[in-house]
């Protein structure tokens, strides 16, 4: 039977403001346990809460980012449920009137395709706090640091139809959020979570299947495993002649499989109803206009301007543009060196592989982009060649002396003075009779053997180019 | 619209109140004679009116994203049941 599938995501990043969205704790990261709570985070009668100006700026900045409809009117709403993490008994989220409405976004997936995935909307609501059930006495230990912090809740049309779509739709999601530089939206940390919604049916229907929700999940990586793993328990269960029900499952990822939550004994309803202690939020075409005028270039401008300013390819642009920081470093040393390729070439490979080996961010690596121009201005220039590039990096890594420097104190130098050259291609000739006369009788290609024994020889210093030339002129 | 027993105990639960027997008989008749209201209400046309959020036409004041708050954890602490090592403690509560 052919099944297809149809995901919805639900994604919450917290804004990166420095105070709570109601209050004026702070939101920083690992304070000790509740001394990020006062009084309204804790819910102590009489307490009111406060709306926070760059909440709602943040909110606007990313609808206008993707291109989203802005509710010049929005309004929040109280979501009923009780658990002991979130002390009000309700959170304060937006039903109706969402700040960000209908929008989109575009991925590039692997063969190239692009595919664009609607966004129903992106509502601000408040945060919950931590419930930690280690063991106390038999009881939970409740920290209200996070209580009230600001979210941003985006929602994906169910437009997704696999588990690579909904990666490539995080990532770009992930993308664009450190470009607007809303929130840090490091998944690992927890400010970015994703909800994954997945149902199934038969190719050619038009009802929606069943869906199962697949909630708080923490890694790219983890929620491409979570649908394959629960597509798949669909399909077998629907095959067996079963039924999917509808609810809340986690994923496991060391058995990787997901297994329900607990069902509650009484299905929730979470009795919403306007916040009486909030009143509508309201602004005008002047205050979008604004955060508009203010928006970075967004990674889709940059991987086009990156293409037709510096002649990449549209494969290496878009790696480049994937992050703001790598891009940014990428054009300060393309401008530096006049050389968009190499730099790219460089940025891409073993900078990047440099930056995941150590799991660093751009800011965090020993190499800036000054010292790599200077690196490949000094390939350009022929004082090193670009095999010897590569053991000047792995060296700069270490050792923060100029690559002047360390290019003279390794003695690295490119030869280039063409008597130690000719006495070097006189050597290799002397030495390698057989590859010698195959070359004369027009085997053509040992002359790359003939210049790989010359530049081992000269422990890769010998300028390849120059090499080569002579060798083929002595040969002739 | 006429509200049953077991209505009452779900409300009741989603609400975390404890209903005796003998109370549950009196609230099911008086959120019954709620619901008769909002009937009532509900007989009236709506069609084209915007849903009100607050009975008041002013809008929300925004506040500066600044620390403000001044949190003495200790005192807070002293008006909970229970608290050890700046958690609160409340019981065990899984989902």
């Amino acid at each position: 039977m052919e099944w297809e599938t149809v995901i919805g995501l639900e994604v919450h990043v917290s804004l990166s403001t420095q105070s709570k969205l109601f209050s004026g704790s702070s939101t920083k990261f690992g304070a000790e346990p509740n001394t990020q709570a006062n009084i309204f985070d804790a819910a102590l009668p009489g307490t009111l809460p406060v709306f926070n100006k760059d909440a709602l700026r943040m909110a606007v900045r990313f609808g206008v980012g993707i291109g989203a409809e802005i509710g010049k009117r929005s309004v929040f709403d109280r979501k009923n449920y009780f658990y002991p993490d979130l002390p009000k008994g309700y959170q304060v989220t937006q039903l109706d009137y969402p700040t960000v409405g209908k929008g989109s976004l575009t991925v590039v997936l692997s063969d190239g395709r692009e595919k664009e995935i609607g966004v129903t909307r992106a509502h601000i609501e408040e945060n919950a706090g931590k419930s930690l059930h280690e063991d106390y006495h038999g009881m939970s230990g409740i920290d209200l640091n996070r209580a009230g912090e600001p979210l941003l809740e985006i929602v994906s049309e169910p437009e997704i139809s696999n588990a690579e779509e909904a990666v490539a739709y995080l990532k770009k999601l992930h993308t664009i959020i450190r470009y607007l530089d809303i929130s840090d939206a490091i998944m690992a940390q927890g400010s970015m979570r994703c909800d994954v919604n997945v149902s199934i049916r038969r190719v050619g229907d038009t009802e929606l299947g069943t869906r199962t929700e697949i909630k708080n999940i923490n890694s790219f990586r983890f929620v491409e495993k979570a649908i394959h793993s629960e597509v798949q328990r669909q399909q077998e269960l629907i095959e067996d002649g079963g039924r999917v029900i509808q609810e809340t499952r986690r994923y496991n990822a060391d058995r990787d499989e997901t297994t329900p939550m607990r069902s509650k004994e009484v299905a929730n309803d979470y009795r919403y109803f306007p916040e009486p202690d909030l009143l509508p939020i309201v602004i005008d075409d002047a205050y979008i206009e604004a955060i508009r005028a203010d928006l970075p270039e967004l990674p889709d401008a940059k991987k086009q301007r990156f293409v037709e300013e510096f002649k990449l390819s549209d494969y290496d642009a878009g790696v480049l543009a994937s992050s703001r920081e790598l891009a940014e470093y990428f054009e300060l040393v393309a401008k530096q060196t006049g050389d968009a390729k190499l730099a790219a070439n460089w940025v891409s490979g073993d900078l990047q592989a440099l930056l995941n080996k150590n799991s660093w961010e751009v800011a965090d690596c020993p190499i800036q982009a000054e010292r790599l121009a200077s690196l490949i201005s000094r390939i350009k220039d022929d004082t090193i060649s670009g095999k010897i590039a590569k053991t000047v990096f792995e060296t700069m890594i270490e050792d923060a002396s100029s690559v002047d420097d360390i290019i003279e104190a390794k003695g690295l130098k490119q030869v280039t003075d063409s008597g130690e050259i000719e006495k070097l291609v006189d050597d290799v000739i002397a030495n390698n009779p057989d590859q010698v006369q195959q070359f004369k009788e027009g085997k053509e290609q040992v002359i790359g053997f003939l210049v790989g024994q010359a530049m081992q020889l000269s422990k890769g210093k010998a300028n390849p180019g120059q090499v080569n030339a002579l060798l083929k002129d002595k040969m002739k | 619209m006429a509200l049953d027993r077991s209505e009452v105990e779900k409300i009741a639960h989603l609400a975390r109140l404890h209903v005796s027997d003998a109370e549950a008989e009196e609230v099911t008749t008086r959120i019954t004679d709620i619901l008769a209201l909002i009937d009532q209400m509900q007989s009236v046309n709506t069609d084209n009116v915007e849903p009100l959020a607050h009975p008041t036409d002013a809008v929300q004041r925004l506040r500066e994203d600044k620390v403000t708050a001044e949190i003495n954890r200790d005192e807070l602490q002293k008006l909970a049941p229970k608290s050890q090592d700046g958690l609160y403690l409340v019981p065990k509560v899984m989902d």
